[in-house]
């Protein structure tokens, strides 16, 4: 039987994406530094050498026009996967994430359709400090009509891209900065994971985490160490924020009675927010304890490893939130 | 008739329809059937007619929320629009769009946008579409002097210039942003023309009421951007006959201004071109007719049109038609 390759979360990226150029021509790529210099992240390696200059476009720093420019593309018979090569700059372009392109289609009637993906490094990790550590996939999700995906496994990433590329609908597509060195078997040929489905990535009886992207392997760790204390876990990897799969939550919650969200957004606003008012309002016959959300702290990411450890969810946050539930 | 005055007695009929339709926007505003808010372009005619003549049906035209002119140039009806501006069924956008988001796919006019500046980095896509597709087409971004000052049109400009793309970016300066003249700051005395060359993009600035002086000086554009020449820049000055928006009276701007504009009406202009063609005012006259009962069946049809459908409100928001946000 023939071993199962490995690749890292950063090769997934590329990989991702020229799985889809090669089957559909009119998926092109943008964005500071991707073509010749592969990405500051090096997460578009090798697509300008397969593809050439006419698929894969080196851009200034101008995050309005790329953003703008994808948008006009989509709008027009293309399929373009934009970069924004830190998720904090989305806050230069908001208005096309926020006013543009999201409503194009409603405002219109339904006369256009906007299939476009905007890539972006997400999270933190990594010592960025403040301006390129955020995790903002709750910005994005305020606003009517994006799709919103944040993968947690370099399969995912394939699977995920291809289907964020193959939407009709635009998509934010977060890359998490902290999971680029990760690896991971890589999928076959043709990995399509639909958007809107959760993954349970570990089963368990006690209690449900749902967590997201990089706070994945933050909750697996945690289940681990709370199985050797006799609690059993179980891990919900969301996957997506919207589509939201409350079904799989809701699901999971009537076999364990028990919710933790681990975000690393800040409390307020977060997703597990919304998630948690949904099962609380449908599924309020399920809980047998409160709800915990383990998220940031009010506080703009601090600089130094110790500080960030103080802010953002860790596997001692989460072991202890699901132990106050657990002994409620 | 020559074939050009043909073509400007055509130009001179549809200028003749917009400057009714947006007459009827203003009545029926005050009537209290169009809500919200309206901005007209009354004496900016000659610009969206006369470009859209220089430009083919399968180009694209992106315009601002002053963009009635542009629909109806690219040839939405002005029972559409009026029927969009009284949130019916029948509107352009099913009244989900409103006044400042007229949009008419099917003629390629792929929206208008209230965000100033927003549009032309995404007229810059469309025309990086076209590149890339082969297809010859052109983009035109119209949008005021106000949206010279605002980031995205630098960013627009830039890229469409390092990309030599087919687009054609057209200001239509009419000298105010709301209700502050654009002079007052801008550090340019030509808002567009003046910052095209920092970009080599070449620019042009023209008499915006003169619908022949248009359609050349964007023929010309449109020939250099099919030609993979790259984007042009044309300033072309203008001026409105109504307020900033709704009932604004404008009174910020000076009387002799205001008076010396109304002279150099657009359709006095293209009537004048007519006689010195030697078009009879006979001939003008059952144009004008014509452009009477046009507006006249329009507003009949539009306020007689179904209210928008109330279950449209749920639809659209995805490519499925739903906007269901979870499972
Ligand atoms: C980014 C942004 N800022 C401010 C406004 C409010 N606003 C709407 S129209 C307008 C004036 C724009 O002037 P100009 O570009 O000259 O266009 P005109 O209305 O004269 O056609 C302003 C300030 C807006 N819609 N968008
Ligand atoms: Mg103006």
């Amino acid at each position: 039987m023939a071993e199962t390759e490995i690749i890292t979360y950063r090769e997934a990226v590329a990989e991702g994406i020229a799985r889809e150029m090669r089957r559909d021509p009119t998926v092109v790529c943008l964005g500071e530094d991707i073509a010749a210099a592969e990405g500051v992240f090096k997460t578009t390696v090798g697509l300008l050498k397969e593809f050439g200059p006419r698929r894969v476009w080196d851009t200034p720093i101008s995050e309005q026009a790329i953003v703008g420019a994808a948008m006009g593309a989509a709008m027009t018979g293309m399929r373009p996967v934009a970069e924004i090569m830190f998720s904090d700059f989305f806050a230069v372009c908001w208005d096309y994430v926020a006013n543009e392109i999201p409503k194009a289609r409603y405002m219109t009637g339904g006369q256009v359709t906007v299939p476009l993906v905007l890539r972006t490094a997400n999270g933190g990790g990594l010592g960025f400090g403040a301006q390129h550590s955020q995790a903002v996939e709750n910005w994005a999700l305020t606003i009517p009509g994006l799709k919103i995906v944040a993968p947690s496994t370099p399969a995912d990433v394939i699977g995920l891209m291809a289907a964020s590329i193959r939407s009709d609908d635009p998509v934010i597509f977060c890359e998490h900065k902290g999971l680029f060195a990760s690896k991971g078997p890589k999928p076959p040929e043709g990995h399509v994971v639909e958007l809107g489905k959760a993954n349970i990535v570990r089963e368990g009886s006690d209690v449900t985490i749902v967590a997201l992207a990089a706070t994945v392997p933050t909750a697996l760790t945690a289940a681990e160490r709370l199985a050797a204390e006799g609690v059993s876990a179980e891990v919900i990897d969301l996957r997506c924020l919207i589509p939201m799969d409350l079904t799989t939550v809701l699901t999971s919650v009537g076999k364990t009675s028990r919710l933790i969200t681990v975000e690393e957004n800040p409390h307020q606003g977060g997703w597990g927010a919304t998630l948690v008012s949904v099962v609380v309002d449908e599924g309020f016959q399920l809980l047998d304890a409160p709800v915990k959300r383990v998220a940031s702290e009010n506080v703009p990411l601090p600089f130094a490893d110790t500080l960030e450890e103080a802010v953002i969810p860790t596997v001692d946050k989460v072991v202890a939130a699901v132990k106050a539930v657990v002994n409620f | 008739m020559s074939g050009e005055s043909t073509e400007l007695l055509a130009m001179y009929e549809q200028m003749a329809v917009i400057r009714r339709t947006e007459k009827a926007a203003y009545d029926l505003f005050l009537a209290g059937l169009v809500k919200g808010t309206t901005h007209l372009a009354s004496g900016h005619e000659a610009v969206a007619v006369g470009a859209s003549f220089a430009l083919r049906p399968d180009d694209y035209v992106f315009a601002t929320y002053r963009g009635h002119h542009h629909a109806i140039a690219r040839g939405a009806t002005p029972e559409a629009c009026l029927a969009e501006l009284m949130q019916k069924a029948t509107g352009l956008c099913k009244g989900k769009g409103g006044s400042m988001h007229l949009t008419w796919a099917p003629g390629n006019m792929l929206g208008s946008y209230a965000i100033v500046g927003a549009h032309l980095p995404i007229a810059v896509g469309a025309a990086w579409s076209a590149h890339l597709r082969g297809t010859s087409q052109v983009a035109v971004a119209f949008f005021g002097d106000g949206a010279t000052n605002i980031g995205a049109f630098h960013e627009a400009l830039n890229l469409a210039s390092i990309w030599k793309l087919p687009v054609i970016f057209v200001c239509e300066n009419n000298f105010y942003m709301e209700y502050t003249a654009i002079g007052s700051v801008t550090a340019a005395d030509h808002p567009a023309a003046d910052r095209a060359p920092a970009y080599r993009i070449p620019a042009k600035i023209i008499d915006g009421n003169d619908v022949i002086v248009v359609r050349d000086t964007v023929a010309e554009a449109a020939a250099r951007a099919r030609a993979g020449e790259g984007p042009t820049v044309i300033e072309a000055e203008t001026y409105r006959h109504y307020g900033h928006s709704r009932t604004d009276p404008a009174k910020y701007r000076p009387a002799e201004e205001v008076e010396r504009w109304l002279k150099h009406d657009p359709i006095d202009v293209a009537r004048a071109r007519l006689e010195a063609l030697g078009v009879t005012p006979e001939t003008i006259k059952s144009i004008d007719e014509r452009a009477d009962a046009i507006v006249a069946a329009a507003i009949d049809a539009a306020k007689n049109a179904p209210a928008a459908d109330v279950r449209e409100a749920l639809t659209d928001v995805w490519a499925d038609g739903g906007s269901a946000w979870r499972t």
